[in-house]
């Protein structure tokens, strides 16, 4: 029998208000740890919780985003159980009427639905380390707004699992509500996967797999997950509901806990908060301010600058890319040539810097003033490879690398001349070569001027002055 | 003149505006009197002797003109005061000062009303007698071998006993009607959001209400004009303007429609309560009242729905004390688990594990449906005999507490009979009204009985408009116990 995986994510996103959920403190990191507390988010007796118009505000923007339909009626409930990172031991969050609800995301092959969209508050942190066996706890993070974006289990493949992850974040980030760092804990993913025969839509038993700190990392825990729930019913048993953590350095998963063990959260309406009617104007306030979402972008760079569909697919994925890439086209109008040293030299620095593109590339007008050095023949292509990883590195403008460096490109007609005829002086057996029809000797020829030059000749003058010298 | 600590704010206030005396000379009295008294009584859990007398010489000297300048406050232990041991009666609390004032604490503060000390109750509330109290019971000042009621028992005792001005009590199913009535004093349930919950250590959230209890009805509407009002640090307080309760003292009852709930004068009722009950009623039809019999038809399923409302939401807001932040934590823990049920084990009393437990079980997934969310329509329809009601009548009459005072242990292995206590003001904190309670009349053993008048959401007025008319119709509130 044939068998498939189905897969639903869970993301939780950390959004980046100036204050705190239900409370007034800072949202601020790095800092002392459970200096960001107030007697509300230490969940002090007596203590009551008041909502944050701008969590709710962020939530609603991305609720939008993701095409879901907003709930009129908001409230808030309990989900109830111990453990020390969370200070009332119950997490204020939404039960039976989550924010939002039927969303999706395009990817290029598929729609993924999105079933539900809600607010909570996120816990605090556990430390450990250094402690001599124990533990404190750092409410710095208490009460930071959550948002849970739940997809239906549309999702069929590890790697589709990875492209919704990839697309979900781009829109995210093109909303500004979220750092989106999954590295860094403000958006983190956890993965619901099942096994059945191909063809069937009941759903196996639901495995959900936690304690993955990467996209990549989500898409090992299910390829891993899934060729184990394959091989397990392969031989004739069946997978069971449980809980699993992923080991990103044995590369497999563990069984957390059973079906048996999960907790009944005693879900009830938060009654220290009152339920509201969102008011649906200023729903459609936020939908009127909602900034250009990826798709829009993508179809506007096609046809604005005439990009591929995988260019601009690309540039798009990442905003701050895209960004970049606009600000450069609004200053320099060979599109092509641009897009070509964005997503090769300087994707390159990204993919090996592991950083964003504004600490990878230059600022915006040393490109394009390099990119004008090119055209004018000023330096060669190659050459300016170089002095790219130098002004990125640097920080400095091209002109006063390639100044300092005296890597200029040789323009000058009687210095090229002088070195075609000491190369030509030099090998008079290519020269024979060339004469008797070898046609490569030529090229050959060109690559001993361009060494004798340092490779700082102008190619296309030294074709020019070698194909008249050897014409003589 | 009569002794300062048996004065009431509003006289105080007066005097000290003549200038017979300063602030600091009713602290020095108010302090004499607890030290007298309180080994009786057992009123207090905490008494501020030095930071009252500082407090009292700062308003010698600046004259403050604040509404409580110079007035003795006692507040009940399950409201926070900033720096002072909050523990609502229970050793898992012990030794917890919170950071901050609750919100209605910050008000008496600004008022410059002085906090005399933290006062006793049932265990974070959970009683009809504090009697489950972590200290040693309150003793009723009208015979300390009776109950004061509860749990804000030591309020009611404190203010009987003249042992204090003012108090503040909670109220959640009864907490400061009933122990008010069973100490012959006045008490006040204000509307559901009508005053901050803010630093109210919580037990029942959509049921909780801090409220006065005081010697007379002025006094009450001088309190709560005090602490009422919109908090934006609690979301169920409303955004309504706080009315000048002064203006509702007045003497007269006439036009004013009362209706008489049948269901509340059925069996379970004292003789002795129900004839002055009767006679209060009487005695404003008088006066000019319009009275007429009203049905209040769901009042039997009150005492249920409000035994699983209340405790569901007790089990989740107690689950905070837990041994890690603050307050009691159990030694010899294995792991962490371990040291959750050793804290809990030992830091909780029999009542609040009572109620933890059923409070989780109705909570628990399978159950939910036939019990709270059950519970919950009860409630809607308990709030729509009111609504109902309210249509006809300006506000209703009924008993406070079926009986006087009971005696110390006499119901505390019985929970049944001990939460029936509590029968009269239950469907009114089900419902979110305001409702007084205040003396009309003694039994034949000398034990006062409480008349309970609920009015419509926030019209307090009319309850202090009814009740003042009564009191200054009768003298039950000018007796006192004769405790020294």
């Amino acid at each position: 029998m044939q068998y498939e995986p189905v897969i639903g994510l869970e993301v939780h996103l950390q959004l980046s208000t100036r204050t705190k959920a239900f409370c007034g403190c800072r949202i601020s990191f790095g800092e002392r740890p459970n200096s960001q507390t107030c007697p509300v988010c230490l969940g002090l007796p007596g203590a009551l919780p008041v909502l944050n118009e701008k969590a709710f505000g962020y939530a609603t923007k991305v609720a939008l985003a993701l095409g879901c339909e907003i709930q009129g009626f908001v409230k808030f409930d309990r989900k109830n159980y111990y453990y020390p990172d969370l200070p009332k031991n119950f997490q204020i969050s939404q039960y039976d009427k989550p924010l939002a609800y039927n969303g999706r995301v395009s990817l290029p092959a598929k729609t993924i639905r999105i079933k539900r969209v809600h607010l909570e508050e996120d816990a605090g942190k556990l430390l450990h380390e250094g402690l001599d066996g124990a533990s404190r706890v750092d409410y710095n993070r208490a009460g930071i707004p959550l948002l849970e974006i739940v997809t239906e289990p549309d999702i069929a493949s590890p790697q589709e699992a990875y492209d919704y992850l990839t697309k979900l974040k781009a829109i995210l980030e093109y909303l500004d509500v979220s750092l989106c760092d999954m590295e860094k804990g403000s958006l983190r993913c956890d993965a619901n996967i099942s096994t059945r025969p191909k063809g069937e839509s009941s759903l196996g038993p639901k495995v959900e797999v936690k304690n993955m700190n990467t996209f990549k990392g989500v898409r090992d825990a299910l390829e891993y997950e899934a060729s184990r729930q394959l091989e397990v019913v392969n031989s004739q048993e069946s997978t069971v509901q449980e809980t699993r953590l992923w080991d990103a350095q044995k590369r497999v998963t563990i069984s957390m806990r059973s079906k048996e063990e999960a907790h009944d959260y005693r879900y009830f309406p938060e009654p220290d908060l009152v339920p509201f009617v969102a008011d649906r104007q200023s729903i459609e306030a936020v939908r009127r301010s909602l900034p250009e979402l990826p798709e829009a972008r993508l179809k506007r760079l096609r046809e604005r600058f005439g990009l591929s569909e995988y260019d601009a697919g690309v540039l798009v994925s990442d905003k701050a890319m895209a960004d970049y890439f606009e600000e450069c086209a609004g200053l320099y109008d060979k599109s092509k040539a641009l897009v070509n040293w964005i997503m090769g030299e300087i994707l390159n620095r990204i993919n090996l810097k592991k950083t964003g593109i504004r600490e990878a590339a230059p600022p915006v007008k040393d490109l394009v003033e390099l990119l004008k050095m090119i055209d004018s023949g000023e330096i060669s292509q190659k050459t300016a490879k170089d002095v790219l990883t130098e002004m990125a590195d640097s920080r400095q403008g091209p002109r006063s690398i390639v100044k300092a460096k005296g890597i200029s490109q040789i323009s000058g007609r009687q210095e090229l001349e002088d070195a075609v005829a000491m190369v030509l002086e030099k090998n008079k057996k290519s020269l024979d070569d060339y004469k008797a029809g070898k046609k490569n000797a030529f090229t050959y020829l060109v690559g001993q001027v361009m060494k004798e030059t340092g490779g700082r000749a102008n190619p296309r003058l030294v074709n020019e002055i070698l194909k008249r010298s050897l014409g003589r | 003149m009569p002794a300062i600590h048996s004065q009431t704010a509003h006289e105080l206030k007066d005097q000290m505006q003549k200038g017979a005396f300063k602030p600091s000379a009713i602290i020095e009295d108010l302090l004499a009197r607890i030290k007298d008294i309180d080994g009786k009584t057992r009123s207090y859990t905490l008494v501020n002797g030095e930071s009252s007398r500082s407090t009292a010489k700062g308003l010698d000297s600046s004259g403050s003109k604040g509404a409580l300048s110079g007035v003795p406050v006692a507040i009940k232990d399950n409201i926070c005061v900033k720096g002072e041991e909050t523990t609502c009666a229970s050793r898992i609390l012990k030794g917890f000062k919170p950071p901050y004032d609750a919100t209605v604490v910050k008000r008496l503060k600004e008022a410059g009303a002085i906090l005399l000390g933290k006062t006793n109750m049932d265990e974070f509330a959970f009683g009809s007698s504090c009697e489950t109290s972590c200290y040693n019971p309150t003793r009723n000042p009208w015979d300390t071998r009776r109950i004061p009621g509860g749990s804000s028992g030591g309020s009611a005792a404190a203010v009987a006993a003249d042992e204090t001005i003012l108090a503040l009590g909670s109220d959640t199913g009864g907490s400061i009607r009933q122990p008010a009535s069973m100490c012959g004093v006045v008490g006040l349930k204000p509307t559901y959001g009508r005053v901050s919950r803010y630093g109210l250590i919580a037990f029942a959230s959509s049921l909780d209400q801090i409220g006065p209890i005081t010697k007379d009805v002025e006094d009450s509407a001088l309190l709560l004009s005090v602490i009422a009002g919109h908090d934006e640090m609690d979301s169920t307080s409303v955004d309504l303007p706080v009315p000048d309760y002064k203006k509702a003292l007045v003497k007269h009852v006439e036009g004013l429609k009362i209706g008489v709930p049948k269901e509340y004068f059925v069996k379970g009722i004292d003789p002795q309560v129900l004839r002055a009950i009767k006679k209060a009623i009487d005695l404003l039809h008088g006066l000019g009242a319009a009275v007429e019999e009203i049905s209040l038809p769901h009042t039997e399923y009150a005492l249920a729905a409000y035994y699983i409302v209340a405790p569901a939401e007790a089990s989740s807001n107690l689950a905070r004390f837990d041994g890690v932040q603050y307050g009691f934590r159990a030694g010899g823990a294995e792991d962490l688990i371990d040291m959750y049920i050793r804290t809990r084990s030992q830091g909780f009393g029999n009542e609040a594990k009572r109620r933890i437990l059923l409070g989780t079980y109705v909570l628990s997934s399978g159950y939910y449906e036939a019990y709270y969310l059950k519970a919950q329509k009860v409630r809607t329809k308990i709030k729509e005999d009111f609504d109902n009601a309210f249509r006809d009548v300006d506000c209703i009459i009924t008993p406070t507490s079926p009986t006087a005072a009971f005696k110390i242990g006499e119901r505390l292995e019985d929970p049944l009979s001990m939460y029936l206590s509590d029968i009269y003001t239950i469907p009114v904190n089900l419902a979110g009204l305001p409702a007084i309670s205040l003396p009309c009349g003694f039994t034949g053993d000398e034990l006062p009985i409480g008349l309970q008048i609920i009015g419509k959401p926030f019209d307090e007025e009319t309850l202090f408009r009814a009740a003042y008319t009564y009191e200054q119709n009768t003298d039950w509130h000018k007796k006192r116990p004769n405790i020294t």
